[in-house]
Order: C-alpha cells, then structure tokens, then sequence
C-alpha cells in the first residue's frame, strides 16, 4: 500500500498569470494538487477555469508565475509525462505509425526499433491495421486514438489528456472512454484526465478533483470507489455528480464563495 | 444567348470522368491545331510579311538545320548550365534567408528595410554590376538568374515558414524537441513544404526569363543565339529557340510536378 501511495506529482501553491496585451489575467492561484502513482484523476471544471493551463504546466508548454511542480519518474524513465491534445494534432505529412514513433526520435533507438515501437502502440489502442495510412485518411476517433498511441509511445509515468474526446461523437466518445478504462487497466498508468463533462469524469475516474473560480483553485477533491465496470446508464453516485455540478455552478454564479 | 444556354445545358448528359478527359484532351489538341492553321494562314495570304512572322511550316527545316550545325546543342547545353546553376544557388540561398526570417524575429527585423530597398531592383538591373564584377562570363548569366530566383524562394519560404501551425510547433515541444534545429526538421520544413515548392515551381519558370535577358548582353547560349538570329532577320531561328525554351520549360515542369506529387503525397 505503501508503495502505491506514493506520489509521481506534486504541485504546491502553483500560480499563473498571463499578460496579454497589457491586461493581467491571472488564471490559477495557489492550486495544491498530488497525483499518488496509477491514479485516474479528472479534473472538472467549466471552460476558461484553468484546467488544460494546469495540463500545460506540468508539461512545459507553459511556465508558472510561482509554486512548485516536482514530477519524480521512476529510474531511467526518459519521457515522465506525455501529452494527449484535445485535437490529435497528428503531424500531416508522417503516416500513422510514423506520427507514433514521433516521441521515441532521440532516443537513440534505430528507425526500424522506434517503428516496432509504435507498432505495438498501435496495437493497444488497436489500429494496428491503419499503420500505413495518412492522417487526412482517418475519422475524428482513429486520430485520437493515434494520438493516444502517440502519447503511449513513449512510455510515460502519466498521460495528460486535454479534454480528449470532447470534439467527438457521443458514440465514439463512449467507445474511447471504455478503450481508455482498458488500457489504464492494461498498462497501469497514471491518467490525468481534464474535462468539462462531469458525467465523463464520474464514468472514468477514481478521483475527481473540481476547479472553480477566477483564478481557478480545487474547491472540491472527491474519491471515487464504485466497482468496474461500470454502468453507463444511470450515475452510480448520483448525490456526487449534483454535489459537483453545485460546487462549479456555486463558483460560477457567485463568484468567490466556493468551499 | 441566354435562351440556347439554358436550352442545351440540360440537353448534354453529365459526361463519366473517362470520357471528360478524353474530350478535354480532344479539345486543347483542336485548340493547338486551329493556332497553328491560324498562324500559318498569316504569311500565307499576305497578311503578315513572311520575314516578319515565319509561318510554322519552315520551322522544322530551321530546326534541322541548327541541329545540323551543332549550334542547337552548343545553346542549349550552355543555357541548361546557366539555369541549372542560377537556379541552384538562388534557390538555397533564397531558402536559407527565407528560414531564417522566417525562424527568427531578429533576423526578420534586421532585414526587413534592406529587404525593401533591394527587392524592387528588377533583375535585369544588375547587369552593369553582372558585368563589372564576371566580366562577359557564365558567371554573370548565373548571377542574374540567381538573383531573380533568390526573392521568389525567399519570400515563398519565408511565408511558408511563418504560416506553420503554433499548434503543430508546440507537439513537438510537448514531446521534448525544443531546439531549432529539431524544430526545423521535424515541424517547420515538412510543414512548410508546400508552400516552398509552390515558390520554387514559379521560380522554374521565372528562371527562363532571365536566362534570355542574361544572355542577351553577349554570354553565350540561347538569348544570344536568339539576338544573332533577330540581327539577321532568321525569324524562323527565333521561333526555332522560343520554342525549344517553351519544350525545355514544359518537360522541366512536368518532372518538377511529379516529384512535387510524390512528396506532398501526403496531402489529402
């Protein structure tokens, strides 16, 4: 239990402000967060809170105004964290397995390794049969899933996800997130996982934790112990999903008087 | 007019694409026939003095004639060495200043007034300096022909590097590849890459151009086989060479495209 417990991420007091155009625009403050190894945590909120700039962050593509963020990987990880965007953003010129072997250039690992790789990466998200197609070729759900298998690649510690199935269809969308529970289940990663659907995140997570606010902060942080699998067809927590649905709407309307 | 169109347009059934291309082909090829039927007539009737405009039937006797005495081949090859040279060098260097503004605000801010002043010089501007500094030379040939392909490249690459995705540019820094040179090859260059061939496709052409206004001050290859034959009133010489640069342009074209096809495979 012990070894379960123990933290891949630690954000303390983490601020950040924007300057755009000579207007200040701080967009979190003071946002305390620890991500214990093999977790899935959503992280809810409405648009605008703060929650893909917390993504951003901890992967580097933005920089904080103060607090601290210590990712510690396991020995010899080379790549901590990896990046799902919310548009796959597959490069367009690099066949499908090409655009997964992308993260493993560097490394010194021969073309023919990093595509043996990717290859299998595609195999967990299983479009292992699209390899050697273009992207323009694929539907919304096949690109994501290749930039899942893009961000898979590299073998991180954790995969961020930036509201990744929010531009598909409910179908789809649905599909994926059963894909994601497996290979979670499969792979043992830890899942960060952002989104504005709550029900999203009760389906998925075991920790849901809530941003709300202008500056965003956690104005709430809820376990999440119902069995798997679960059930799609009604809530399992129902009282949970009003309770944070109070929590963002609460921030929303009345600004300031979360928790 | 407006009655026969809207009566015969739902008269013709839509055309299967085999056959569509049959009958464009069909087409251009009635097109190039009738011109030529046109030009022909010209001299003919006595419409066009024959020594000012040469009618298309006395061309391929010229043509053999010029072939025959090695001056065809002796042009030609000397023109392909300008053009291929002046090409070269104006293309990398146009490409590499294009990167490089386009990469950088400082190097794009540097260049921005000195860019203004030089652009607008037309090529053929720099002969006197071509001449001062190569001399009646090759030399001076290529330098005019690189110069006129160096801004089509430059400002195509440079656009075409700007205008890349931020998107794109942070994957790959979210995936680690920060340095410029990482970003070059792995975002910038493959993303920029179609709009850098549409600047070199023109600059295929635009080559030609200056290869005529090169040579034209006495370096030898076509524009100067061009010139002699014009001060002796050859017309047909003349016709002989405008067409060889049309057929050198359009095989020339047609590879470039091809290639362009395979490397923008990619593209949907």
């Amino acid at each position: 239990m012990g070894a379960a417990m123990e933290s891949v991420i630690d954000i303390e007091g983490l601020s950040l402000t924007f300057t755009r155009d000579g207007q200040r625009n701080e967009v979190l403050r003071g946002l305390d967060l620890s991500v214990p190894r093999g977790a899935f945590i959503a992280i809810v909120g409405s648009s605008g809170v703060g929650k893909s700039t917390l993504l951003r962050v901890l992967i580097g593509l933005a920089t904080a105004s103060s607090g601290t963020v210590k990712i510690t990987p396991r020995p010899g990880q080379r790549q901590p964290l990896a990046l799902v965007f919310q548009d796959s953003r597959l490069l367009p010129w690099r066949s499908v397995v090409d655009n997964v072997a992308f993260g493993l250039e560097g490394g010194g690992l021969s073309r023919a390794e990093r595509r043996a790789k990717a290859r299998e990466a595609l195999e967990i998200v299983g479009l292992s049969h699209l390899a050697d197609r273009w992207p323009h070729q694929l539907s919304g759900g096949q690109r994501q899933r290749v930039s899942l298998a893009r961000a898979l690649a590299v073998e991180p510690e954790v995969l961020l996800m930036d509201e990744p199935f929010s531009a598909l269809d409910a179908i789809t969308r649905e599909g994926l997130q059963d894909e994601l529970v497996r290979i979670w289940q499969l792979t043992g990663k830890t899942v960060l996982f952002v989104t504005h659907d709550i029900e999203e995140a009760t389906y998925l997570a075991d920790r849901v934790v809530v941003l709300a606010g202008s500056p965003g902060r956690v104005v709430a942080d809820q376990i999440l112990d119902a069995p798997r699998p679960r059930r799609r067809s009604q809530s399992q927590e129902p009282d949970l999903v009003a309770g944070i649905r109070q929590h963002i709407s609460g921030e929303t309307m009345v600004d300031g008087t979360g928790i | 007019m407006t009655d026969t169109t809207l009566s015969s347009a739902p008269a013709a059934p839509p055309a299967r694409p085999a056959l569509d291309g049959l009958r464009r082909v069909g087409l251009a090829a009635a097109g190039l026939a009738l011109f030529i039927l046109v030009w022909e007539a010209l001299p003919r009737l006595g419409l066009f003095n024959p020594m000012l405009l040469p009618a298309p039937s006395v061309i391929p006797a010229a043509f053999w004639a010029e072939l025959q005495s090695g001056a065809w081949a002796a042009a030609v090859s000397a023109s392909l060495g300008h053009y291929t040279i002046g090409l070269a060098v104006g293309s990398v260097l146009g490409l590499l200043g294009g990167i490089a503004t386009g990469m950088s605000r400082l190097a794009e801010d540097m260049t921005s007034w000195v860019v203004r002043v030089l652009r607008p010089i037309p090529g053929l501007a720099w002969v006197p300096f071509a001449i001062i500094w190569f001399g009646v030379s090759p030399s001076a040939a290529v330098f005019i022909i690189a110069i006129g392909v160096f801004w089509i490249v430059f400002f195509a690459a440079h656009g075409a590097i700007r205008g890349v995705d931020r998107d794109l540019i942070e994957v790959a820094d979210a995936f680690g590849f920060r340095s410029g040179h990482e970003r070059l090859f792995k975002i910038l260059l493959p993303a920029a890459m179609p709009g850098i061939l549409v600047g070199l496709r023109t600059a295929l052409g635009q080559a030609w151009m200056a290869v005529v206004a090169a040579e034209i001050f006495g370096v030898p290859g076509l524009g100067q086989r061009m010139i002699q034959a014009s001060s002796l009133l050859a017309t047909e010489l003349v016709v002989v060479y405008m067409l060889t640069m049309a057929a050198l342009y359009g095989l020339l074209d047609t590879v470039f495209v091809a290639v362009q096809g395979w490397v923008l495979r990619w593209k949907a």
